[in-house]
């Protein structure tokens, strides 16, 4: 009786011991998560990172102070001025409301944190949950080993590190997480054809909806899919639950988002999830009758159902064409054409094209971004094919699709990662688990151990295989890992095999060329650890408004754009508008709190294109147009004089641009010398008339007396000249920053002497202004 | 320059008024000195007075009189007595008590304030007063907008006279300037400038309420910062920490820069282009200050320099030798009227500033800010006090506005009582030590730790709770019974599984003996493992049954039931060959046997088993797939 307890409850003993030791390691991997992305507090400090997250920012301080129906029925009316923007009904509040939660939940807990502190770790703390999430997702697809060392390259994988650094506060950080446990729950469901799972899947799909435009990948991946898995016969009703419910009920949730809203039902983006859904009712509708009819009656009831079928479809088919056709986009929004065709946004939509992260990424970047993942995804492809399950190739679907699309902007290299970390988990997973067992059966053959040792080692294979993965994956020293192994195989030696080899013997590999295998696949993961923490420290934590160099004398420290912003909030009315260009609208609103014209979400491009053209007008016209703006500040940023290279002097042919896109009297031409941007002294007078020009350089040339530009490596084209209809108000210390205050208008009387002579004289030229002019 | 002249038409008139008015009392002035200070943005009247008792009745208190566009400047007045015969500077400690008052019989244009002296001043006695006027914004700068490159200018108004009810004798005014440069100033007879002092010469023969006008227009390039409200809050944390954090919102109180701010001219020239400007200030923290920080609502604020003075604390702890110094740089230099609002915070030791008394426990603490020469508009003291602080109390040496908060921090249940000090126009004078007494129990410190205790305790019990609890909603539904019933067939199955598992090991041991035996030829070791296996798998058998029985009646099994008894019967005839085998074995070998001999015995027994070994293998991995 004691002899059959015993292996019982050893068994048991090891199950339980295997599960705390996953729970650990999975409790380490969410330590190392949140604490690799600290490195921009510990080197910086605890603030709020570049431009998106300074909205999101500001809308989660209106979220704590107003409430959650106030958010809702927000007009705000600081920028875009004079339109304001409706910002409860133009912006995935899923992030938001997170923070706002979390906040709530601290203060309800009396924990007196700032706003500011929670929304800085809010994206360290998800990507811990991303990656339990991620374990979930490969542990449903390949087992608990594929799911920790997934989970553990996840957790510092650079690309996703990018955009969830401590301060980065942005919806793909909680979005990500979103995406992969709304992926785990699907597979969860697939496999285990719970409805209970169908409808948290949903539930995890609204929650994507409302975190991250990029919902739609999901919404054509899960589809994708479900016709995959038709297409090679692998129907079954657990698809059907995994799928269905997801679009009803998926669909009706995301219709509650208000950015949303119709866009669920109405664009091209879902159109891919409806017609699965037709698909699999007449795939579900055509196994049940195979299932209740004789194989002879079926025929006949497939080929009447199939000609009148292909009827039907062929006429709606047309019709969607048509509906699709007849609108001017064909129903999709520019930032998914840019997905489908490229050089769409390069073409057509200078604004979408000017953001760096719309760019397609050079292969360094992948490099830089997954690093050595990128080498094992082939294997994790292979992995999943042996044997290939519906997890397995909802995985390699996953992985195909999001490096294509990845390819298409580099943005979308975040959703390569969790995918090239899920694949590649699989792979080091499986070839440690073939490594270890082969070192294993013949380790006792050379230790002149008995033969039962033998089976018993083979099947301590799985523990054994976690241990190895833990090492690496916490880098520990490797003489435990050993140590541990060895000890492990002395014990079970008295214990009965519960297990037999005769399977597993088909995959033994030599020895020799096994460990040094294993050791290789250890180096291998080192230096991708090392490659990320690298990556930590050094590549992604910098906030951007706060830069550093190192010099000889120490640190130095560039707080222009704070200074500029804490001048404007602190000594000019409360009212005033402040036109910059687009990129600063962000911030000067949350950290300045003034008004502004255009801001980083560009929803209107006329109104961009005003600002654009006024910064390449001279400096009357661009006064003119600023003031019917009712402008009062004009913010340039400027780099010259401590090389800052992301400046406005560099970003100026894009106004130029989106400027000329709409008011064609602005070409690009002009402002270029045979094809070349330049500012030197052969630049063309266009280019040195214009507002940017004279703001940015005003009275640059008294700094050094040559005015040497220190990004372009050149002296400027035109030194002295006197600002009229601006005046210099405030220049930070290192001239980062120049803000000018638009003088008040010329002296009534001699105005209007002025006007109705150029009346007079250039009634042609008014006509024609009048349709290129901007509104205000 | 016309609003000047209304005020000089206006005292003229009041001078006109007042010199009609009685005599006020019998005391006289033998002899004022008044040195103003007019170095820094605060200006400092220094008065002393030999007062003389010319008539019969003792005299207890002394009045002083400002002109009603002083007194609304006066932000601190403190009279002391001054009975060192000699030069020293041996003034009786303590200030005399000083209140206002409003005598009958005098102008609504000037304010009293009534010194109350300790004993009277008998006939013919004498005694030495010496009075300090603060004054806060009383310097007006003129012109009132300048450039980025002019100097800041000022005008301060006064009277050459001393301003009082009583005669005065013998009076003489020296004023300090800053610098040399003064544009101009009210030329009496006998007015000397010389260097940056002003004297005007000694007047005789004052009488009461005589006013003379004087201004002086200078340059003064001091940092006017005016902090136009500060918030100090000061927690007090029984864990060995005061926390005090000051929200400065501050501006340039000098003239206003009239627009236009080039930071090239700036740069290259700062001391000519933005003399006006200061773009950094001093604070004096106390001794031991640690986790000093300085940020603004957008972050850290990257200039600053901080410098403890760690090597000097000695045991008297003499504040002003051992402090820390903090010199903070707002994020852009100041010009005139240019605002910026900051917050500084440090932690101090405990033991420095909070001491015990008659039960009652006190924290004695500056009450102004530690930056120095700052004008503050409107201060708001906070103590914060540990939760469950009962009896609270606070005195202050001059009089503040006072109340009382709650609020509410890490893991309150009840919140924190707060005592809220108010007072409008300090200046550096007022950092005198106040005292906020407070009864608390020690033990209401370990609160928020066994709370945290209590709580993860809680957390992880529910946790138990819930993992050994069942929660199906319904115990009887047939699904749910059929879930029971098939983790026990699968328990029962498991545990037959593990029961044949022990049968192949032993038979594994057989076959090792066997093997043993053909190298060793030891036969008796041979016998007694045989002996040992047979015991075991005669137990095993027995244990088997029951198991077998369950699955038979359990309606769950049905289908794997064959499976399983098949398994068992295999087993059972592995076993049995194997015994024959090992019988035939070590016959052979006790009867000494060759190998071929044996082989030849046993070989069709061999095949068998080794088929049903692969049988029974290929089952065993059938039912642990289960």
């Amino acid at each position: 009786m004691a002899a059959s307890d015993a292996p019982n409850g050893d068994v048991l003993i090891r199950n339980a011991f295997g599960s705390v030791l996953a729970f650990l390691i999975l409790l380490l991997i969410g330590v190392l998560a949140f604490s690799i992305r600290l490195f921009s507090v510990i080197k910086y400090e605890s603030v709020i990172h570049e431009f998106d997250p300074y909205f999101n920012y500001r809308v989660t301080q209106f979220l704590t102070k107003n409430g959650i129906y106030d958010f809702w029925n927000w007009f705000d009316d600081r920028t875009w001025y004079p339109l304001g923007r409706v910002i409860g009904g133009t912006v995935y509040p899923g992030l938001t409301l997170t923070a706002g939660t979390l906040y709530w939940f601290l203060h309800s807990l009396n924990i007196p944190l700032s706003v500011e502190t929670v929304c800085v770790f809010t994206a360290p703390i998800f990507s811990a949950f991303a990656s339990w999430a991620t374990y979930l997702l490969t542990k449903e697809i390949k087992g608990v080993g594929a799911g920790l060392t997934a989970a553990a390259l996840l957790a510092m994988v650079p690309s996703y590190i990018s955009r969830s650094v401590a301060g980065s506060y942005d919806n793909e950080a909680v979005a990500i997480f979103a995406l992969i446990f709304t992926f785990y729950l699907y597979i969860k469901t697939l496999n285990t054809g719970s409805l209970f799972y169908a409808t948290l899947n949903s539930l995890s799909y609204f929650y994507m909806v409302c975190s991250w435009g990029g919902y739609t990948f999901i919404i054509n991946l899960i589809p994708m899919h479900v016709l995959l898995c038709i297409v090679t016969g692998r129907y079954s009703s657990r698809l059907y639950i995994a799928y269905a419910p997801l679009v009803i009920l998926g669909t009706l949730l995301a219709a509650l988002v208000p950015v949303v809203g119709f866009n669920a039902v109405m664009t091209s983006e879902h159109f891919a999830s409806f017609l699965v859904f037709i698909i699999i009712h007449v795939v579900a509708l055509v196994y049940y009758i195979k299932g209740i009819l004789s194989p002879k009656m079926f025929k006949v009831a497939l080929a009447l159902v199939v000609s009148i079928g292909l009827a039907v479809c062929c006429a709606m088919v047309a019709v969607i064409i048509a509906l699709v056709a007849s609108s001017p986009t064909k129903g999709w929004s520019g930032r998914s054409l840019s997905l489908l065709d490229p050089t769409y946004a390069s073409k057509y939509i200078p604004i979408i094209a000017s953001v760096s992260e719309h760019q397609p990424p050079t292969w360094p970047s992948y490099f830089m971004d997954i690093n050595v993942l990128a080498f094992l995804i082939p294997a994790g492809i292979i992995a999943c094919f042996s044997p290939l399950s519906d997890a397995s190739l909802f995985a390699v679907l996953y992985i195909v699709l999001s490096v294509y699309f990845s390819g298409v902007m580099v943005r979308l290299m975040l959703v390569l990662a969790p995918a090239a970390c899920i694949l590649s988990g699989i792979a080091l997973s499986q070839a440690f688990d073939v490594f270890t067992r082969s070192i294993k059966f013949q380790l006792p053959s050379l230790s002149d151990h008995s033969h039962i040792d033998a089976r018993d080692a083979s099947s301590e294979n799985v523990v054994l295989d976690d241990t190895i993965k833990t090492d690496k994956n916490e880098d520990t020293p490797k003489e435990r890992m050993t140590k541990r192994s060895k000890k492990k195989e002395k014990e079970p030696v008295e214990k009965p095999p519960t297990k037999f080899q005769i399977k597993k013997r088909l995959s033994v590999l030599p020895f020799e060329a096994s460990i040094i295998a294993v050791i290789l696949l250890v180096l291998l993961v080192a230096f991708y650890v090392v490659h990320c923490v690298w990556a930590a420290a050094e590549a992604y934590s910098a906030p951007s408004i706060v830069l550093t160099s190192h010099s000889n004398d120490g640190l130095h420290v560039f707080d222009d754009f704070r200074e500029a912003y804490a001048w404007l909030s602190h000594n000019t009315d409360v009212d005033d508008k402040v036109a910059s260009w687009w990129d600063y609208g962000y911030q000067t609103t949350a950290m300045a709190n003034r008004t502004v014209i255009v801001d980083n979400n560009t929803w209107n491009n006329t109104h961009i294109a005003t600002v654009g053209t006024a910064m390449s007008s001279p400096e009357k016209a661009a006064w003119e147009i600023f003031h019917s703006l009712d402008v009062k500040y004009v913010l340039v940023v400027f780099g010259g004089l401590v090389g800052y290279p992301s400046d406005d002097i560099n970003k100026f042919l894009w106004m130029v641009r989106i400027g000329g896109g709409v008011f064609p009297h602005i070409k690009e031409p002009d402002y270029l010398r045979d094809g070349q941007y330049r500012i030197d002294s052969m630049a063309t007078p266009t280019m040195l008339n214009c507002l940017m020009y004279k703001l940015s350089y005003y009275r640059f040339v008294e700094t050094d007396g040559k005015a040497f530009d220190r990004v372009r490596r050149t002296e400027i084209g035109k030194k002295y000249f006197k600002l009229t209809h601006f005046e210099e108000v405030f220049t930070t210390h290192h001239w980062m920053v120049r803000i000018y205050k638009l003088k008040p208008p010329k002296n009534r009387i001699r105005g209007k002497n002025k006007k109705s002579k150029s009346k007079t004289s250039s009634t042609t030229t008014s006509k024609r202004k009048g349709t290129r002019r901007n509104p205000f | 320059m016309l609003r000047f002249a209304l005020t000089l038409l206006l005292f003229t008139l009041a001078f006109g008024v007042l010199s009609s008015s009685p005599v006020f009392s019998d005391l006289i002035l033998a002899k004022v000195d008044r040195r103003i200070d007019l170095t820094s943005q605060i200006v400092r009247i220094t008065t002393s007075l030999k007062v003389e008792n010319a008539g019969s009745n003792p005299i207890s208190e002394i009045l002083l009189s400002f002109p009603e566009n002083q007194a609304k400047h006066l932000a601190y007045l403190t009279a002391t007595l001054n009975e060192g015969k000699g030069k020293g500077k041996a003034s009786s400690g303590a200030g005399l008590p000083t209140e206002v008052v409003i005598p009958k019989d005098v102008p609504d244009s000037l304010t009293f304030y009534s010194v109350s002296l300790h004993k009277g001043l008998g006939k013919g006695e004498s005694l030495l007063l010496d009075v300090l006027a603060v004054f806060t914004h009383a310097l007006e700068p003129f012109p009132e907008k300048i450039s980025q490159a002019d100097i800041q200018l000022l005008l301060f108004q006064d009277t050459a006279h001393f301003l009082s009810p009583y005669k005065v004798m013998v009076q003489s005014v020296a004023v300090k300037l800053p610098e040399a440069r003064v544009e101009s100033y009210t030329k009496l007879e006998g007015t000397k400038l010389s260097g940056s002092e002003l004297k005007y010469s000694p007047f005789h023969n004052i009488p009461p309420f005589s006013y003379l006008p004087i201004i002086i227009h200078f340059e003064n390039n001091q940092p006017f910062a005016v902090a136009e409200e500060l918030v100090r809050e000061i927690e007090i944390s029984h864990w060995g920490n005061v926390q005090v954090t000051e929200h400065y919102n501050l501006f340039h109180g000098g003239a206003k820069n009239k627009g236009e701010f080039s930071r090239l001219d700036y740069q290259a020239r700062p001391y000519v282009r933005g003399a006006s400007a200061f773009r950094r200030l001093v604070a004096r923290l106390p001794p031991r200050a640690h986790s000093v920080y300085y940020r603004d609502e957008i972050g850290n604020i990257s200039t600053s320099s901080l410098w403890g003075d760690s090597k000097k604390v000695d045991v008297l702890q003499l504040s002003y030798f051992c402090s820390t110094e903090l010199e903070i740089e707002p994020r852009y230099p100041l010009f005139g009227g240019w605002r910026t609002a900051f917050t500084i915070g440090y932690g101090l030791p405990l033991r420095d500033f909070l001491f015990e008394s008659d039960g009652k426990r006190f924290l004695n603490f500056s009450f102004g800010s530690p930056i120095n020469e700052l004008v503050i508009d409107t201060l708001i003291v906070k103590v914060v006090l540990p939760e469950g602080s009962k009896d609270i109390s606070a005195s202050v040496p001059f009089p503040v506005k006072q109340w009382q908060e709650t609020k509410f921090s890490h893991l309150d249940l009840v919140g924190r009582p707060v005592v809220v000090l108010e007072k409008n126009n300090v200046v550096p004078e007022h950092n005198e030590h106040f005292q906020v007494y407070y009864k608390f129990n020690s033990l209401s410190m370990l609160r928020e730790p066994l709370m945290l205790i209590f709580g993860f305790f809680f957390l992880f019990v529910a946790c138990i709770v819930y993992m050994h609890a069942d929660l199906s909603i319904s115990k009887s539904s047939a699904s749910y019974l059929a879930k029971v019933q098939w983790e026990e067939v699968q328990a029962t199955v498991q545990q037959i599984h593990n029961i044949i598992s022990h049968c192949l090991t032993a038979h594994d041991k057989l076959e090792a003996s066997l093997r043993d035996l053909s190298r060793t030829g030891d036969v008796q070791a041979c016998k007694a493992t045989r002996k040992s296996v047979d015991s075991l798998l005669k137990g095993v058998s027995k244990d088997l049954k029951p198991l077998v029985t369950f699955l038979q009646s359990s309606p769950q099994a049905a289908h794997i039931l064959p499976k399983v008894e098949e398994l068992i019967a295999k087993e059972r005839d592995l076993q049995e060959r194997l015994m024959a085998k090992h019988t035939t074995v070590v016959d052979c070998y006790e009867k000494k046997l060759g190998g071929r001999e044996i082989e030849n015995r046993i070989a069709s027994n061999q095949q068998k088993i080794t088929s049903l070994r692969q049988e029974v293998d290929d089952l065993m991995e059938f039912i642990d797939e289960i």
